[in-house]
């Protein structure tokens, strides 16, 4: 379908089975945007950009399948064309990010808690395993239930469990229509609002507050979100303010410090941050800028039953937040399991997966 | 070729000796109860696929999480394997026993521990029963999405076992997409968390790979799902239509116009038939096909859509189109279609329900060929059909006392699903493959893909004691089955030598 389509996924399965006769690990890439996240990988370099294309779209289906290295840019303009998106709206983060990628990281935007996330829009896949087996799981069919969910699970896997080439995922049509609203409220009071709206049927998809005001968004059918928009009052918002903060280029995200991202309960309340702060997903999601250690921000997201994420490269030795022991021994098990090898971007989340 | 387990081609069982077994267990879990008798295991042989009956071994029914917890140490000391079981209501024999494994019956755990409504989320014991956590939640004006049609009776545990749906899914999605953590217990009886009360959790999404897994991976010990606000009101349209073909074409239509309703299903004359001769929901008993298509939302919205839809229905040549005047009669538009099953019981002494799903736009290929299929079998099938998201149902008619006819509706059903898989659909969307359709994953999978099931499978549970012969072939037994059924003229699984 698109100009540049190439089925490259023959070059790829060589590659994957000279490293695996070699024995030499694998760093796996798309278009780099996103490979500030997470440890360094030691490896050859496999890119997956020469495998790229939509390989099916029928938009009465809420259907499509793109190669991993897809522009995510040719993979949304081809969604917007026919009027649909991709609800999870998956950051770019930079030029030349491909929908492989965004898959593997598994981050989602300022929709996520109203629309759900990256891994619940995927139905199904193609992955390269450790096995050197190019193999397909589930479709592209809105119900699966055959077999294990692999697809899902190779959403924020971030490469370390095989090589997504291909990807099945469900669709919407766009919105009738979208306003963006900015309330000056103080923190405090924007939270209990926004669980309070929570409960209600309002057509909120996104809820942010950067310490100034609550910005939201609604989105429906022009009734609904009409009279939400009178309901809570404030000034319009230009709609561009969403994409800033879902590519991170608000100004709070130019300070010097660490970038931290903290997932919070629903409801969690306004939590004295060692730092500055940046609310998302109507408070489930906060960014924070912090010169504090570790142990620090994740003590404090883990006594309210969150975690904490390091989003600069280089500012701890464990971007992910650790693993309780059983977990991180299944981790070990399933990667063993999928890549016994360890072929497959080692290190990249753990250093023991 | 049968179902039940055959050590021959699903693997060989531990040998477990049933009386020392039961001494031990008495010993180390003084207050569990254990059902032994033969006329007390009875009632337990099957789950919702009757046709199908293995007698256990032993039964438990704990009452505590540490009562589980040292019965599957001691399990998986002893390698016993075991099937867990909730409500029963499994369509797949996904609970079916084994005559070498302990049914441990997880019912008992049927409290709700916690509604919040500002977090929006429910906390229960995984014996919790679907509907009784929409029912806990309704004095928020909240409610629990996944509705499977037997939401009064199934556990929720079960309902994470299955990865199970219901008529909402396009909307609002399967239990996987409304769910927040599941703690289990593993094979050896360690306690695992799996997500959090947050959107994320760090690590690979075992919570996704979980969800469906048949029991295969873990024991389901607490469950924390979502709740969603209730939407402000649900109408619905009925639509009838004199083929099925233009049925199906209009369902194309209501999406392309950026519409996605909250429930949209389709049933054939057959089912329209039967349903309104058991609930005189006011269908028209003339029509090929009837779609039922339900918008919910604000009311504003919900107002226009209807305006939309009725106006997609009428230029896709619908004959009729009717939007239910009050609830009552929108009541009693879904009473026809969720009764389609009993409804088509009255018509037939058994029937066997199918649960391929589709591309949508395969639908009228898929229907003929169904009907093909109907013919050269010499047995009726009922389709039902939740449209919006591709999944069918159809429903051999077949008497079980008439020799040669259960095997028969299991053969046409069996063609049924490889008709789905041929089209780029599945084998199952919501029922799950337990033993129902062990053979035909087969079709579907690999021997590579069958392989890295396996080696998921054993990442969890290397002695494989956790539901034993569920869910997975064996690569055996996919040879066996090839062997009975080439396909295409193409032996699958040429590699392996046969049995």
């Amino acid at each position: 379908m698109s100009v540049s389509a190439h089925d490259a996924s023959a070059e790829l399965l060589d590659q994957v089975n000279q490293a695996l006769a070699a024995r030499t690990p694998l760093r796996i890439q798309g278009g780099g945007s996103k490979a500030f996240l997470g440890r360094p990988v030691e490896g050859v370099l496999l890119d997956t950009r020469a495998h790229r294309g939509i390989v099916s779209y029928d938009p009465t289906e809420l259907v499509v399948t793109a190669r991993a290295g897809t522009p995510l840019v040719e993979l949304e303009a081809a969604l917007d064309e026919a009027g649909q998106m991709l609800p999870c709206e998956p950051p770019h983060f930079a030029e030349g990010a491909t929908v492989g990628g965004a898959i593997a990281a598994g981050l989602s935007g300022p929709r996520r808690p109203w629309s759900g996330s990256v891994r619940d829009f995927v139905l199904g896949s193609r992955i390269i395993t450790g096995q050197g087996k190019h193999l397909r799981f589930g479709g592209e069919v809105m119900k699966n239930v055959a077999g294990y969910d692999l697809s899902r699970l190779m959403a924020g896997s971030f490469g370390c469990l095989g090589v997504l080439t291909e990807v099945s995922l469900k669709v919407l049509p766009k919105p009738r229509l979208c306003s963006s609203l900015r309330l000056e409220i103080d923190q405090d009071r924007a939270l209990l609002k926004l669980a309070e709206w929570g409960q209600q049927p309002i057509p909120i998809s996104a809820a942010s507050h950067d310490g100034q005001a609550l910005y939201l968004r609604l989105e429906g059918g022009e009734g609904s979100v009409r009279a939400a928009c009178e309901r809570i009052g404030g000034e319009a918002l230009d709609a561009g303010y969403w994409n800033d903060l879902r590519e991170q280029r608000l100004a709070f995200f130019a300070d010097a410090r660490p970038l931290w991202r903290l997932s919070l309960p629903n409801d969690t309340p306004v939590l004295a941050l060692p730092g500055e702060q940046l609310l998302d997903w109507a408070g489930a999601q906060r960014w924070l800028k912090s010169d504090a250690d570790a142990e620090t921000i994740r003590g404090i997201a883990s006594e309210v039953g969150g975690h904490a994420m390091c989003f600069s490269a280089g500012a701890t030795a464990s971007p992910f937040q650790p693993l309780a022991a059983p977990l991180l021994r299944y981790h070990r098990q399933l990667k063993a399991a999928l890549d016994p090898q360890g072929i497959f971007n080692p290190g990249r989340m753990y250093s023991e997966v | 070729m049968n179902i039940l387990y055959d050590e021959r081609v699903d693997g060989a069982l531990p040998k477990v000796d049933r009386a020392a077994l039961l001494t031990e267990l008495q010993r180390q879990l003084p207050d569990l109860e254990i059902l032994h008798r033969r006329e007390d295991l009875k009632p337990y042989e099957c789950d919702g696929l009757s046709a199908y009956r293995t007698t256990p071994m032993l039964v438990v029914l704990p009452e505590r999480i540490e009562q589980v917890e040292t019965l599957l140490k001691l399990c998986h000391e002893r390698g016993v394997p075991v099937v867990a079981r909730g409500a029963g209501t499994g369509l797949s024999g996904g609970a079916l026993p084994l005559e070498q494994g302990i049914l441990l019956v997880m019912a008992r755990f049927n409290k709700i521990l916690e509604v919040d409504p500002a977090g929006r989320f429910a906390r229960v014991q995984p014996g919790v029963r679907n509907l009784a956590i929409s029912q806990a939640a309704a004095p928020y004006e909240l409610y629990y999405a996944p509705d499977p049609s037997s939401q009064i009776a199934c556990s929720i545990g079960g309902n994470v076992a299955e990865n199970a749906g219901g008529v909402h899914c396009l909307k609002y999605g399967l239990t996987v997409h409304n769910l927040l953590k599941v703690d289990i217990l593993t094979v050896e009886g360690e306690r695992m968390t799996l997500g959090s009360e947050a959107l994320d959790s760090p690590g690979f999404d075992l919570l996704a790979l979980f969800t469906g897994s048949e029991g295969m991976l873990g024991v389901v010990t607490e469950v924390t799902v979502k709740l969603l606000p209730k939407p402000q009101v649900a109408k619905v349209l009925l639509a009838a239509f004199d083929s099925v073909e233009k049925a199906g074409r209009a369902v194309g239509d209501i999406i392309a116009a950026g519409i996605i309703p909250g429930g949209l299903e389709m049933m054939d004359n057959l089912s329209i038939r039967a349903a309104e001769d058991f609930i005189h929901a006011g269908y028209p008993v003339d029509a090929e096909a009837i779609l039922l298509c339900e918008l919910d939302g604000v009311e504003a919205d919900v107002h226009d859509d209807c305006a939309r839809v009725s106006e997609v229905l009428k230029l896709a040549g619908a004959t009729e189109v009717r939007l239910a005047r009050d609830e009552a009669e929108r009541v009693r538009f879904w009473a026809g279609r969720k009764n389609a099953f009993p409804a088509v019981g009255r018509i037939s002494p058994d029937y066997y329900c199918m649960d391929g799903t589709i591309p949508r736009r395969e639908l009228p290929g898929v229907l003929k060929g169904i009907s093909d299929l109907s013919e050269r079998f010499g047995l009726r099938v009922a389709n039902v059909f939740h449209a919006g998201d591709g999944n069918m149902h159809p429903l051999i008619l077949f008497d079980a006392n008439q020799p040669g006819e259960l095997e028969r509706a299991e053969e046409l059903g069996g063609k049924i699903l490889e008709l789905c898989v041929e089209v780029g659909g599945s084998i199952t969307g919501e029922h799950g493959v337990g033993r129902e359709k062990i053979n035909q994953m087969c079709s579907q999978f690999n021997a590579d893909e069958l392989t890295l099931f396996h080696a998921v499978k054993a990442a969890f549970d290397p002695s494989g004691l956790l539901n034993p012969g569920k869910n997975i072939p064996t690569l055996h037994r996919c040879a066996e089955f090839g062997r009975m059924h080439i396909h295409n003229g193409e032996l699958p699984f040429p590699e392996l030598e046969r049995f």
